[in-house]
């Protein structure tokens, strides 16, 4: 077998047994209504984490995306205020605003030879500054367009709520893994992260795949901030303070190389689903205080890191004795 | 011809790369192109495969003019190249590397079945049988080098460069990838062949083009040149140096005294228990194939790996060789094999190349002088004859030759008694190499010991007073005085049931 899929069986392992350790103590969360639920309220780190997944597969990084978000919010529900747009107008102008952010951003890592963490992180500051100079305050969305979207989802059996916002998450995971896995884009991403020289020797245009990599988060930064925006009725300026560190933790935690080059697109919703369990669980508690849910997230990620760690050093032995 | 090229010049500030160079390349030929470092090798490739612009000249492939602006576009024309590190992606699967950019597509998404079908094809007649799903990482560099070769063949499928690519093979590796080259010679591919082996140049290639300081200087068919023809050619001064060279090894070793003795230092899975007794101004040589053990041993003496059983002593008592620090301490000096990446910090000067171990050893809480650093680094350039403007400039622009001088003058700086070699001469020139070893010689004059460790047969003949023969794991044999000749090595290499197949098939 590839050793490259340990780390998504390990993803997958760890998310089974700990929702049937879960269940085993609260039977409720195996449950079509919390696993809406973790749909639902996960969907904006899922489709944050999708574009991170493919940056980080090229070997990059984007630290601008928790900011990009709060900017989709308030930028969403200031032009719903201010102008009589219609919100799919508003939506279709948000993703052109933030597709270009995130392309812009990726030229600059590419042109200045810039590492991309300087760059994403000046981007970071800069779209969290732009939200405030938009609005300080939390701005309320009052739209019947969004009453719709808020209200629409289909019941399934056992009466969980499969919502508009988890179903688009999943969506996006679909055509994420379509991207990275199935297409000559997805392929040049995979060479990038496996050495950028090498990668040019072998015909990738490293530009032009580095624009639409940042590019590509950017845009996916920006639904993440429509569903957020969807999810909580308002934009605030403050919001999603931190998401970029989460939606890495996801990442990782799905199984994908942090140096890059390797990984999985579904591994990332599993890593996701997995964070989102462990809330879930400490509500279902109820003594225990959120702080735990740092605390085990800690804990996985590090162990992942060992894992991925102790895979590297497992396949250089293993080409060691073939030499 | 399939390529000719003619009156090729290249500029750079202050340097002609290459002055008016003509080359020609015929469908069906393996060409050596042979030349110093800095004889214009590299350069003439990279304009050839459109990593530089020539500014004068003309190069035809199929009587075509053509001006190749990037490595893909000489690909498309037909040139492809193969390095010798492997440059294909470790990370993507055998199949996924062979297709790249290619990638068989329906509606627009990646096939993956037709992807490993398309490179089980081309893939064929290479005498591979590999699972073509698996990471290229799983094979071994030799394998590599003939995926990248297929690869390149299928892209490009006119001319084929390749650049050094037996650098980091062992024999039987080399003899396949050798039977490759000749299969896509016959094929109708004309192959241009970049190699210090002159044994392989002359194994391997129809003709030889011999460049120097940018010019060319000869063509000819390679089996009406002799070695010492060619060597000439490519030095344009005699070898009075190598030659007188030859005579000073193999002196007799028994009155010199014994300094360190090891016995019993071994580890499990990395090399037998063995024993060596080293003696004042001794040049010891390791020979045997890559993998056999000969540089593991040495990282054992010098602690870079820790040895599971034995123990080492001089005169005055045990030493402790658990780490390279303390082996330090107990002067010992180790230049490893890979150069770039373990032995030199390519954006430090050669000042500071030279001062690190001395300065490691005091600490960081006692710098070595400024005046005295600048004594230390001038006094090593005069003595070991480090070609450069002067000492402060990086490391990493210096040709291979005088890296490996630098890093050599930062062992003497430490005063070692004791100084391992591991392929002291990987990659550098012939002249660089004649020099290197001189060198070595004048150092073992003050009682200095040596052990090199090389996979170059003459050399060790040349440098070494006494031989260990390595193989499998094992130390298996000695061979002192007259009994050192390429012949006898060999033979003590390939002895018993030693099957060099094997190597390639695991």
């Amino acid at each position: 077998m590839n050793p490259r899929t340990f780390p998504l069986l390990a993803t997958i392992a760890i998310f089974l047994v700990a929702y049937a350790i879960c269940s085993a103590q609260y039977p409720t969360i195996f449950s079509s209504r919390v696993a809406g639920n973790l749909l639902t309220d996960n969907a904006y780190l899922g489709i944050t984490a999708v574009g991170m997944t493919l940056v980080i597969l090229s070997g990059g990084i984007d630290l601008s995306v928790g900011s990009v978000i709060a900017f989709s919010g308030v930028f969403i529900a200031v032009m719903l205020r201010d102008t009589g747009l219609h919100p799919l107008v508003i939506f279709a102008l948000l993703l052109v605003v933030t597709t270009l952010f995130g392309a812009a951003m990726g030229g600059l890592i590419d042109i200045l030879a810039m590492p991309p963490f300087i760059v994403t992180l000046a981007g970071m500051f800069l779209a969290r500054g732009v939200a405030y100079m938009l609005t300080i305050d939390s701005v309320p969305i009052n739209h019947d367009f969004y009453s719709f979207l808020q209200k629409s989802y289909y019941l399934m059996p056992g009466k969980g709520r499969l919502t508009f916002i988890g179903v688009l998450m999943l969506l996006t995971v679909l055509a994420g893994m379509i991207v990275a896995h199935r297409t000559r884009f997805g392929a040049s991403v995979f060479a990038l992260g496996g050495g950028t020289a090498t990668a040019r020797l072998m015909g990738v245009k490293v530009r032009r795949t580095t624009v639409q990599i940042y590019a590509f988060s950017g845009f996916m930064s920006g639904l993440a901030g429509i569903v957020f925006s969807i999810y909580t009725g308002s934009g605030y300026p403050l919001a999603a303070v931190g998401t970029e560190l989460t939606a890495i933790a996801a990442v990782v935690i799905g199984g994908t190389l942090l140096a890059g080059g390797a990984g999985y697109m579904f591994g990332t919703l599993i890593g996701v689903l997995t964070m989102g369990l462990i809330q879930t669980y400490i509500v279902f508690d109820g003594t225990l205080s959120s702080w735990w849910t740092k605390i085990v997230i800690g804990v996985l990620l590090l162990s992942f890191i060992l894992l991925q760690k102790g895979l590297v050093h497992l396949s250089t032995r293993q080409r060691g004795a073939r030499i | 011809m399939l390529l000719t090229i003619q009156s090729l010049t290249k500029t750079f500030p202050g340097t002609k790369a290459l002055d008016g160079v003509n080359f020609d390349l015929s469908a069906g030929e393996v060409h050596a192109l042979l030349g110093e470092n800095g004889a214009g090798k590299s350069t003439l490739i990279k304009c050839l495969t459109g990593a530089y612009r020539r500014d004068e000249g003309e190069m035809h492939l199929d009587g075509r003019l053509i001006s190749p602006t990037s490595t893909s576009e000489a690909q498309e024309l037909g040139i492809g190249t193969v390095y010798q590190e492997v440059n294909l992606l470790p990370n993507l699967t055998v199949a996924q590397n062979l297709t790249f950019g290619r990638e068989p597509r329906r509606f627009g998404l990646i096939n993956s079945r037709a992807q490993k079908l398309a490179a089980l094809e081309m893939l064929q007649g290479y005498g591979l049988d590999i699972d073509v799903g698996r990471d290229l990482s799983s094979y071994s560099v030799a394998i590599q080098q003939i995926i990248a070769i297929a690869r390149a063949v299928a892209v490009s499928g006119k001319v084929l460069i390749l650049d050094e690519p037996t650098a980091s093979l062992d024999a039987a590796e080399v003899r396949m990838l050798f039977d490759v080259v000749r299969n896509l010679r016959d094929r109708g591919l004309g192959i241009v062949f970049v190699s210090h082996f002159l044994d392989q140049v002359f194994e391997l290639t129809d003709r030889l083009t011999v460049l120097r300081n940018g010019q060319h200087v000869v063509t000819e068919q390679t089996a009406g040149l002799d070695r010492l023809q060619l060597i000439h050619h490519m030095l344009g001064r005699d070898l009075e140096a190598v030659e007188e060279q030859g005579h000073t090894g193999h002196a007799p070793i028994v009155e010199r005294p014994a300094m360190l003795h090891f016995t019993g230092i071994g580890r499990a899975g990395v090399i037998e228990p063995f024993d060596l007794t080293v003696h004042e101004g001794e040049v010891i040589g390791f020979a045997g194939l890559l993998g056999s053990g000969r540089t593991e041993s040495a990282e054992l003496l010098f602690g870079l790996r820790r040895a599971q059983t034995g123990e080492a002593r001089d005169q005055s008592g045990p030493i402790s060789i658990e780490t390279p620090q303390s082996a330090i301490a107990a002067g010992f000096g180790f230049a490893p094999e890979d150069r770039k990446t373990d032995g030199i910090v390519a954006e430090l000067s050669i000042r500071e190349n030279i001062i690190l171990a001395l300065q490691a050893q005091r600490g960081w809480a006692r710098p070595l002088p400024r005046a005295e650093q600048d004594r230390l680094a001038a006094d090593y350039i005069k003595r070991l004859d480090i070609r450069t403007s002067d000492a402060e400039k990086a490391i990493g622009d210096l040709s291979g030759g005088n890296q490996q001088k630098v890093v050599l003058a930062r062992w003497l700086a430490m005063n070692p008694r004791f100084l391992i070699l591991d392929e002291p001469t990987r990659g550098i020139d012939v002249g660089a190499h004649a020099e290197i070893l001189k060198l070595i010689d004048r150092l073992t004059e003050d009682g200095m010991a040596v052990l090199i460790i090389s996979s170059e047969l003459d050399e060790l003949v040349v440098a070494a007073d006494r031989i260990i023969v390595v193989r499998d794991r094992r130390h298996v044999s000695e061979l002192t005085g007259s009994a050192v000749t390429s012949d006898t090595i060999m033979q003590a290499i390939a002895a018993e049931d030693h099957a060099p197949a094997q190597e390639v098939a695991r």
